[in-house]
């Protein structure tokens, strides 16, 4: 467990391990602070000029452990159903209203395939759908609703965990040489997603998709995910009426602009889910590459001095508290792996 | 049987897309014993090389690929993939998709036979994915294809072999030409069918990839397929529309 920082920063500098964390998406944001709260003194460096420069910033801020076990394997729902805990009390805006997962009238077989694979969910009728989400009225008829989870944006999120860093003492570069900043660290601890493919052996990048639409003639309170056979699509409601529609799962490198065709089928989905989203602005539209090895599972692993957090895939906001605290482990000597 | 020349090791063929992951996919790979596995270009294509790694980690199963032009719905989109999926993965099969219809992925058998003539000429086999029509099959024939691969059902929709008698007719029209069902199959039961109308072999992608287990799975297949083979091969007893009871009525005790 993260312990509480506070009797760790006041120790004396010369006794605390300075750590450089590089890469400041989600994955090294979290480790950041978690190393910070257990009393490391912390460079968090970035290539970029900002957070979120990688696959983070193209999430969808769904902390979903259950629905995720769908595809994922179990240990993926074991090692983040504290997640939402470390969110909550970490950074402002998380949402715990649950996720609701739909499926369109002629693709409803495909509810009854997602609960056989999932759990810690309630099956919906019409009227149930329609009291969570009233815009939805009486569009579906069949749904799953899985109370225990929770959403939160992304992008303020990455924002929050930075400002927590700097509360910690910890210093935070931007635009940082890719090598650098040269300093006698005791550890690195890189975070930096695809950009570290070629250090890594297995890691490749999964191509996603995603828009930011605004309407405000739809209110949504949680994460919904329309179940389709060939295109299977969530939405995550956002302030200020934008929603996040994502996320394609293309086995490519190809960091390029959105296709039409996955346009296409996004805002097929969204306007499925209500017509109105037909009127909707397109805010955004983007693509990113997921950092996943071939397990599609997250691995802390060690080289030299320096321990690698990496291969996020599709959880990178599910499972960075949990690979994080493993990190830390390792940093502080206490985990396997430790030097 | 031969495809092209070529005796496959196994008799079931393997699509990998749809995976959880490709660790799994491997693992799948292995418990099928696939004589094949297809590979889809075009949307991992979105970029020059854009999908060599996955395309490595296909390579690295040490099966025999069979490149697909999977999405493509013309005749210049399916040629042009499949010029690419040369030089990718070296080989001068290629699965020929050209889809008519987008809900049903149905084939356009005229863009099809068409696509099928083009590559045909330029030293391409063509492994054509099909309705189950005779007269288009015959016509793909005459395009050059030596193998023949029609649906049994759309594609992923798990429904098994739709149309029994299409399916018989093409096996007896075409005794000598490599027959395979692509598509459609859902369930271990529907492989053994199709094996025991006398099919080559059959193509799995979505019904091993969605299943819980896709490698429990896959194991499933290759034995459904080994026993539709041969059940074949024994020679099937015929459908009777009366009871022919096992053992002789006349002479029991009870009837006395």
């Amino acid at each position: 467990m993260a312990q509480s920082g506070s009797e760790h920063v006041g120790m004396p500098s010369g006794t605390r391990l300075r750590i450089l964390v590089r890469g400041a998406g989600v994955s090294g944001l979290v480790t950041a602070v978690t190393l910070a709260e257990r009393g490391a003194d912390v460079t968090l460096a970035e290539i970029g000029s900002r957070v979120g420069s990688g696959a983070s910033w193209m999430a969808g801020g769904m902390l979903a452990p259950w629905c995720e076990a769908e595809s994922a394997p179990p240990e993926v729902t074991r090692q983040s159903v504290d997640s939402l805990d470390w969110w909550a009390s970490h950074v402002p805006g998380v949402a715990r209203n649950g996720s609701l997962v739909l499926a369109p009238p002629r693709d409803v077989g495909e509810i009854a395939r997602f609960g056989r694979r999932t759990s810690h969910f309630q099956t919906l009728d019409g009227p149930g759908i329609a009291a969570l989400e009233p815009d939805l009225g009486d569009r579906f008829g069949k749904g799953l609703f899985f109370p225990d989870e929770g959403h939160v944006d992304p992008r303020d999120a990455l924002r929050a965990l930075r400002d927590r860093l700097v509360d910690l003492g910890a210093r935070v570069l931007f635009d940082a040489p890719p090598d650098g900043p040269d300093g006698g660290y005791d550890r690195v601890v890189d975070c930096t997603g695809i950009a570290a493919r070629a250090r890594l052996a297995g890691l490749r990048g999964v191509r996603g998709e995603m828009l930011l639409l605004r309407c405000s003639d739809v209110t949504l309170h949680r994460p919904v995910r329309m179940l389709h056979p060939r295109i299977p699509v969530y939405i995550v409601p956002r302030a200020d009426h934008l929603f996040m529609v994502g996320a394609t799962m293309v086995e490519s490198e190809n960091a390029g602009g959105m296709t039409v065709r996955s346009m296409v089928e996004l805002l097929t989905a969204a306007y499925v889910l209500h017509p109105a989203f037909g009127e909707a602005e397109i805010v955004e539209s983007g693509a990113g590459l997921r950092p996943a090895y071939p397990d599609n599972m997250p691995a802390v692993t060690v080289e030299g001095r320096t321990v690698y957090v990496n291969g996020m895939y599709r959880h990178g906001f599910l499972l960075s508290p949990a690979r994080a605290r493993q990190a830390a482990d390792i940093v502080f000597g206490t985990g396997p792996g430790a030097a | 049987m031969l495809f092209y020349g070529t005796e496959l090791s196994s008799r079931l063929m393997l699509g990998t897309a749809q995976y959880p992951s490709p660790e799994i996919l491997a693992d799948a790979v292995r418990a099928a014993q696939a004589g094949v596995v297809t590979v889809s270009l075009r949307r991992e294509s979105a970029g020059l090389r854009a999908g060599q790694a996955f395309w490595s980690m296909i390579r690295d199963l040490g099966v025999p690929v069979l490149p697909n032009t999977a999405g493509c719905h013309t005749v210049k989109d399916a040629v042009t993939t499949a010029h690419m999926a040369r030089e990718v993965f070296e080989t001068d099969w290629i699965k020929l998709e050209v889809i008519g219809e987008s809900d049903t992925l149905q084939p356009d058998m005229f863009a099809l036979i068409e696509a099928a003539r083009i590559l045909t000429e330029d030293g391409f086999k063509v492994f054509p994915y099909m309705t189950e029509d005779l007269v288009g099959a015959e016509r793909l024939l005459q395009a050059g294809c030596e193998v023949l691969m029609p649906w049994g059902a759309p594609i992923g929709s798990g429904k098994g072999l739709n149309n029994l008698f299409g399916l018989r007719a093409l096996r007896a029209h075409f005794p000598d030409v490599p027959l395979v069902v692509d598509a459609g199959i859902g369930l271990p039961s529907h492989a053994a069918q199709a094996m025991e109308l006398g099919y080559d072999a059959v193509l799995i992608n979505t019904a091993v990839a969605r299943a819980g287990d896709p490698a429990a799975m896959a194991a499933a297949f290759r034995l459904a397929v080994e026993a539709g083979r041969i059940a074949r091969q024994a020679d099937p007893m015929e459908e009777r529309d009366m009871a022919v009871p096992s053992t002789p009525v006349l002479g029991r005790a009870v009837l006395a």
